[in-house]
Formats: structure tokens, C-alpha cells, sequence
């Protein structure tokens, strides 16, 4: 597209700064301040004469949404002891999920799909996050594991639902709590030779109504070649299938995202090890899992990808996972029900507050 | 006279069971037979040996490389594997490998029974009937050649050992790894293995160990016992058992590649962060799978299998025939146990003399054991 011009100054999606930054008053010469949550670039135009200061709208939004935090919601679906709750611990580098690495005898597998949700409120570098994550215990533990997915997809919509109720309300909250499900981190078992039927069905069901981004589970089971033939071989499968993970190709805005997107998808699944423990290699505290023949380094890109999971998931991608929900997945699902009731507002039956629609 | 003596003498010892002596014949010089033992391995070694090994497990666990690595073979390397889709409406399959090795003169005829298929589906209710239905089979072929009128060639395909792989990434043993072992536990005997146990740490495998060998206990599986140690082994195999015994479910790591480890050449896995050797016995327990399942155990497994898993089979297989029998009054069975169900008339006649004739050897042995008897206390 040549009449979108970028500008050579425009930066990629920003990291989130890990000390408060602090906020220079910006001048014409200087580089622009660090961005905000939205998107990045400032259109090109017509150079201005003297310097106004729409530049600083960017930073008011910032420290606005910083005041005011803002909400995560993750879920997390694979089969029991793959390492799901350790991995979402290890990306939060707190104790967000509920089993920690010791399993106790008292574990015991539930005989139906469980949907558990737990919030924390993390705090980094003046941002406070309040992280859900949303466990999915029994899925696919069973014999028969026939439409497990259904009581993901049923909670994935009643999120949806729940948001929409608000949507519609003539007094509405100003700032509608968000329980929508903005990621869906699938665990796929490093078997090493293809997905298994379990996983191409529950992708299939779920991929068009929340962002599912597939992680390849333990990977330390496998050879740096057998990683990425199995790698390889996964992404075909989820081609031939339609299966389309986060980031999707239809939802890339412009050719930027296009290129970074492009270079992510061709790098996923991001095959991953999760460690809450630390171990001492060459002097330095690192995290990882030590077995007999070498301390395997969980935020080392030589060993497995965590690391460029963590940066995808929390440090580029996180408000764009929220867009899309929000634009995309909420928006159809809206449109959906709106379609359902002939364009009538879609209060249930017990609801007696009217609507503005 | 003295002729009468002897030739009675022999033929009570062509009779007699060779283990009934007579106080007179132990007086006598070696008489040789101690070398039966060897006789015994002269001629096996001879025919050959054969054992067959069923492998199960869903897919993706190793077991194709642990085969290889257990037997220095590369049975599937004109393996094709099917993909997601391919495999939407497979169903358990069993595939048979024979392989002959042979190592110091000795032939092993190795039989690997693969299952491909199972526990992939998404629904995988009953998926170990097709492996259950097998191993029946089998015991049904051995039952019907055993009882057949030419026993010369019985070809023996019953399955001596089923090693079912457990995964790694679980917390002991799933809802299917019990079904499934329940299913088998009485017709075959089954040696759970931890899989692809190199993504462990040591911890994680001393835990999980733990977690399965009282899962099995709990839920009443009946795996592969060793046999208790004699009581005239020198300490050292004692101690060697004990180990073996408190291993157990072995953690297994295969290979299909040769890495260079402390400068030697080994079977193992190249990791960035370090080379796992397959037989080095700090990295897994494959090198006490092999020993015990090739070299020491695989007799006895043989031996249960014929002796307790293929005899609970044949008496359940006769209470049921015998209670169909009872039941319609006429034999259906298509087994030969008995010619009684053809009134033939030639047959009988001929059963009847050899009896007639046994009776009559019976009470010349009866006599003669009476008279040497009597001899001894004149």
C-alpha cells in the first residue's frame, strides 16, 4: 500500500519499561518519548512549523492507563502434567496458577472438564496488571475425551455474554470488567511426531472465538532437530486443518505487523521448559531444571524458546491479544446474538433492566 | 536266576520314573545323566530360542527407539507416520517384526508385537480390546496344536512380555494406563516402563515412581514379579536383585544415534545442554530393562506365560466347554481335546486294547516291584 508512508522513526511494539520512566518534556529535535499501549506510529504529513504537543497525548494516555492498571486474562488448556501451571508461573515470575511444582498425594484428577479462574494483582515498574489465569483441569484425561472442549468453549461464551449484558445496559459501569478470555496458551504434548487427534479437534472448535497460541510442552524431551521437525510438521497439520493461531494473517494491519507477524508464525509453536527453581551456571542464578548430564536454562534461547514466548506474550503482543479480543472474537460473538433475536436487544429472560438499542 | 533279576531290574528302570532309585542302583558307578543340563542347552541351542515381545503405548513415547536400542536393530525404518488427520478413523492395530539375532552362536527368534493406534483416539474407550483379543488368540491357536493329533511343528506365538510405556508428563498413572493394565494384567505379563524419562530430573522420577508403584498397588495390578532370589545366591546377585526389584517402573531413555561422550562412542541424545547415554546407569534404567528382560529374565517370563497365563486361559477355556456341555448336551467345541464326540468304532476298539495292554504292564511292574521288595529284606 504506498499511501500509508511510515516514517524511518517509527519503533516497533514497546517493551514494558521495567523502572518508571521518566517523562521528559519532548522537543522537535529529540527523539519522541517511549510510546504507549496502542499502536505505534504517528502518521507522516505535512512537517509542521513550531511544535504543538499533540505528540504528549500519547504520554497522558499512558500514565492514565497506568493509574488505572489494566486486566489479563489467560487460559491455560493441555492435558495433566504438562507443565501448564509451572509454565504460566515461570511467565509471571510469581505464583499465579494453583499447583505449584511439589505434587502432593492429594492430587487427584477430576472426572469432567473444570474451569477454575484465579486473580492476581501484579505490579511492575508502576503498571499493576490484575492477571487471571484460568485452568482447564480434566481436559483430556479421560478414556472417552469426546467434546471435553465444551465446557471451555460454554465459559469462553459466557465471558462474551457477561461483557455484552453490560455493553447493553443503560447505565453502564464506566469501565466494564473484562473476564473475556484474551489468550488461550494450548499445551501440545512433545510427542514428536504430530498433533494429536485431541488437540486438531479442540483447536478446530475454538481458533474463530478466542486467540489460541499454541506452546509445545517439556520440550526438553526433545533434540534441537527433533524440535524443529516436529515444529514443522505441527504448523503443516494446522495449515491442512484451518487452523489459524495467534497472531492470525487475517488481522494484520498493515505490512509492519505483517512482517513481524510473519517472523512469529514461521518461529511457533514456541517449544518451551518452565522452571520455578534456580540453579548456579557460570557464576550466574538462572532458572532452569537440573538433571544428570546438564542444568537445562529456561531463559536461554540456545536451550528452548520461553523466552521468545515471554516477549511474544507479555512484552510485544499483550494489548494487541486484548484488540483482537475485544475487536474481533467479542464483536462476532456480539454480532451473533444480535442476529438471533432479530435484532432486538438481547437481554435474557430474567433481566429486567431495559436496553438502549 | 540271576538273568530274571536283571532283566526285571531293567525294565523297572525303563518303567519307573528315572527319579524312583533303588538302593541298588545308587551303589553303582556315575551314571552321566548330571550332564543333562547340558544336553539340554546343547540342543536348544541348537533349535534356537524364540520369545515375543508386545509393545504398547500411545504414540510419540519412544517405543520404536527403545526396541531398537534393546536389540541393536532398526526394525522401522520403513516406517511412515501418519499424520493428525490420517489417523481421525484409525483404530488399534497389531502389527507384527520378526527379527533373527544371533550372538555367540546363539539364535534368538525375536517376535515384536507392535500396537499402533492405541490410546490416540479421542475416544479411546476399550482400545486395548483389539490387544486383548490378540494375546487370546494366540493362547487359542497353542491350545488347539497342543491338542491336536500332530504336535511335531507347534509354532509357539504366545506373548511372553508386554512392556507398556507410561508417559512422562503425567503424575502417575492416567485413567487409561489402569484400564489398560487391568485388562492384560491376567493374560500377559506386563512390565510398565517410564518413557522418554531424560525430560526428568531425578526428583521428578523418584516421584513419579513412587506415585505409580502405589497407584498399582491401589488399584490391584497384577504386573511382572521378579522371582524371589534363592536363598544359595552369593550376596552380591542378592543385593543386585533387590536393586533391580526397588527400580521398578524402569525410567527408559532409547535411541536411534551414536553420540561422542567421554570420548568414547555411545548410543544417545544430543542435547545443548548435555548428551544423555543411553546405558550409562546415572542417566536411566534402560541398561536393568535390557539385562533382566534378555539376561536373566526372559526365561522366566517365558515359563509364566506357559505355565500360569496360558493355564488360567486353557482351564477357564475347558470350565466353559464342559458348561456349554452340561448346558446343550452335546459338545460343539471345534477343539480335538478328547475323540469322544465321533462314536468310531475302529478308534475304540483300538483304545481299548492299548488300555488292556497298559493294565496288564501295570500289574507286571506291581509284581516285580513286590518281588524286589521282597528280595531286599531277605
Amino acid at each position: 500500500m504506498s499511501e500509508s508512508i511510515i516514517p524511518p522513526e517509527v519503533r516497533p511494539k514497546p517493551a514494558v519499561p521495567a523502572k518508571p520512566p521518566h517523562v521528559v518534556a519532548p522537543s522537535p529535535t529529540a527523539p519522541h518519548g517511549p510510546q504507549g499501549l496502542g499502536s505505534g506510529h504517528l502518521g507522516g504529513g505535512s512537517t509542521l512549523l513550531g511544535y504543538i504537543g499533540i505528540d504528549t497525548i500519547i504520554e497522558q494516555m499512558r500514565k492514565k492507563t497506568m493509574k488505572a492498571g489494566f486486566d489479563f486474562n489467560i487460559m491455560i488448556v493441555g492435558q495433566s502434567g504438562l507443565g501448564k501451571s509451572t509454565l504460566v508461573n515461570t511467565l509471571f515470575k510469581s505464583q499465579v496458577s494453583r499447583w505449584s511444582s511439589a505434587w502432593g498425594s492429594e492430587f487427584k484428577l477430576p472426572k469432567t472438564v473444570e474451569i477454575k479462574a484465579v486473580s492476581h494483582v501484579i505490579e511492575e515498574g508502576g503498571v499493576k496488571m490484575k492477571l487471571t489465569v484460568i485452568d482447564t483441569p480434566g481436559f483430556g484425561d479421560q478414556i472417552n475425551n469426546e467434546n471435553c472442549w465444551e465446557p471451555i468453549s460454554k465459559y469462553i461464551n459466557e465471558q462474551y455474554e457477561k461483557f455484552l449484558k453490560e455493553e447493553v445496559n443503560i447505565a453502564r459501569k464506566k469501565r466494564i470488567p473484562d473476564t473475556r478470555v484474551h489468550c488461550c496458551l494450548y499445551f501440545i504434548s512433545p510427542t514428536g511426531h504430530s498433533l494429536r487427534q485431541l488437540d486438531i479437534e479442540f483447536m478446530k472448535h475454538l481458533s474463530r472465538m478466542v486467540n489460541i497460541v499454541p506452546v509445545i510442552a517439556k520440550s526438553d524431551t526433545m533434540t534441537p532437530d527433533e524440535k524443529n521437525e516436529f515444529k514443522q510438521r505441527v504448523r503443516k497439520e494446522l495449515e491442512v486443518c484451518g487452523i489459524e493461531f495467534y497472531p492470525q494473517k487475517e488481522f494484520d494491519d498493515d505490512m509492519e505487523d505483517k512482517n513481524e507477524n510473519d517472523k512469529i508464525r514461521e518461529a511457533m509453536p514456541f517449544a518451551v521448559v518452565g522452571s520455578d527453581k534456580e540453579y548456579q551456571v557460570n557464576g550466574k542464578r538462572v532458572l532452569g531444571r537440573k538433571t544428570a548430564w546438564g542444568v537445562i536454562e529456561v531463559e536461554n534461547p540456545n536451550h528452548c524458546e520461553f523466552a521468545l514466548l515471554r516477549d511474544f506474550l507479555i512484552r510485544t503482543h499483550l494489548q494487541d491479544l486484548k484488540e483482537i479480543t475485544h475487536n474481533i472474537h467479542y464483536e462476532t460473538y456480539r454480532a451473533k446474538r444480535l442476529n438471533e433475536n432479530g435484532g432486538l436487544h438481547p437481554i435474557s429472560a430474567n433481566d429486567t433492566q431495559e436496553s438502549n438499542l | 536266576g540271576m538273568d530274571a533279576i536283571m532283566l526285571q531290574e531293567k525294565l523297572v528302570e525303563r518303567l519307573l520314573c528315572p527319579r524312583v532309585r533303588t538302593a541298588r542302583q545308587k551303589e553303582k558307578q556315575y551314571v552321566g545323566f548330571a550332564t543333562l543340563p547340558n544336553q539340554v542347552h546343547r540342543k536348544s541351542v541348537k533349535k534356537g530360542f524364540d520369545f515375543t515381545l508386545m509393545v504398547a503405548g500411545e504414540s510419540g513415547l519412544g517405543k520404536s527407539t527403545l526396541v531398537n536400542s534393546l536389540f541393536l536393530t532398526d526394525l522401522y525404518k520403513d516406517r511412515k507416520l501418519l499424520n493428525a488427520e490420517e489417523r481421525i478413523n484409525q483404530t488399534v492395530e497389531i502389527i507384527k517384526h520378526t527379527v533373527d539375532i544371533e550372538e555367540k552362536g546363539v539364535k534368538l527368534k525375536l517376535t515384536i508385537v507392535d500396537t499402533p493406534g492405541f490410546g490416540d483416539a479421542v475416544n479411546n474407550n476399550e482400545c486395548w480390546r483389539p490387544i486383548t483379543d490378540y494375546i487370546e488368540q494366540q493362547f487359542e491357536q497353542y491350545f488347539r496344536d497342543e491338542s491336536g493329533l500332530n504336535r511335531k511343528n507347534i509354532q509357539d506365538n504366545r506373548v511372553h512380555c508386554c512392556l507398556y510405556f507410561i508417559p512422562p508428563f503425567g503424575h502417575g498413572l492416567r485413567p487409561v494406563d489402569v484400564e489398560f493394565m487391568k485388562a492384560l494384567h491376567e493374560k500377559v505379563n506386563v512390565v510398565p516402563l517410564i518413557a522418554k524419562s531424560d525430560c526428568l530430573t531425578p526428583n521428578e522420577i523418584k516421584k513419579l515412581k513412587d506415585r505409580v508403584r502405589e497407584e498399582i498397588d491401589r488399584f490391584g495390578i497384577k504386573v511382572y514379579q521378579f522371582p524371589e532370589c534363592d536363598s544359595d545366591e552369593d550376596e552380591e546377585f542378592k543385593q543386585l536383585d533387590k536393586e533391580l526389584k526397588e527400580c521398578c517402573p524402569f525410567a527408559v531413555i532409547g535411541s536411534n544415534t551414536v553420540v561422542e561422550a567421554r570420548g568414547q562412542r555411545v548410543r544417545g541424545r544430543l542435547y545443548p545442554w548435555g548428551i544423555v547415554e543411553v546405558e550409562n546407569q546415572s542417566h536411566c534404567d534402560f541398561v536393568k530393562l535390557r539385562n533382566m528382560l534378555i539376561r536373566s529374565h526372559m526365561h522366566d517370563l517365558k515359563d509364566v506365560t506357559c505355565d500360569v497365563h496360558y493355564e488360567n486361559y486353557r482351564a477357564q477355556c475347558i470350565q466353559e466347554m464342559t458348561s456349554k456341555l452340561t448346558q446343550d448336551n452335546r459338545m460343539e467345541s471345534p477343539i480335538p481335546i478328547l475323540p469322544l464326540a465321533t462314536p468310531d468304532v475302529e478308534t475304540d476298539r483300538l483304545i481299548k486294547m492299548k488300555d488292556e495292554e497298559l493294565a496288564r504292564m501295570q500289574e507286571m511292574l506291581n509284581k516285580m516291584q513286590q518281588q524286589i521288595h521282597d528280595g531286599k529284606e531277605q
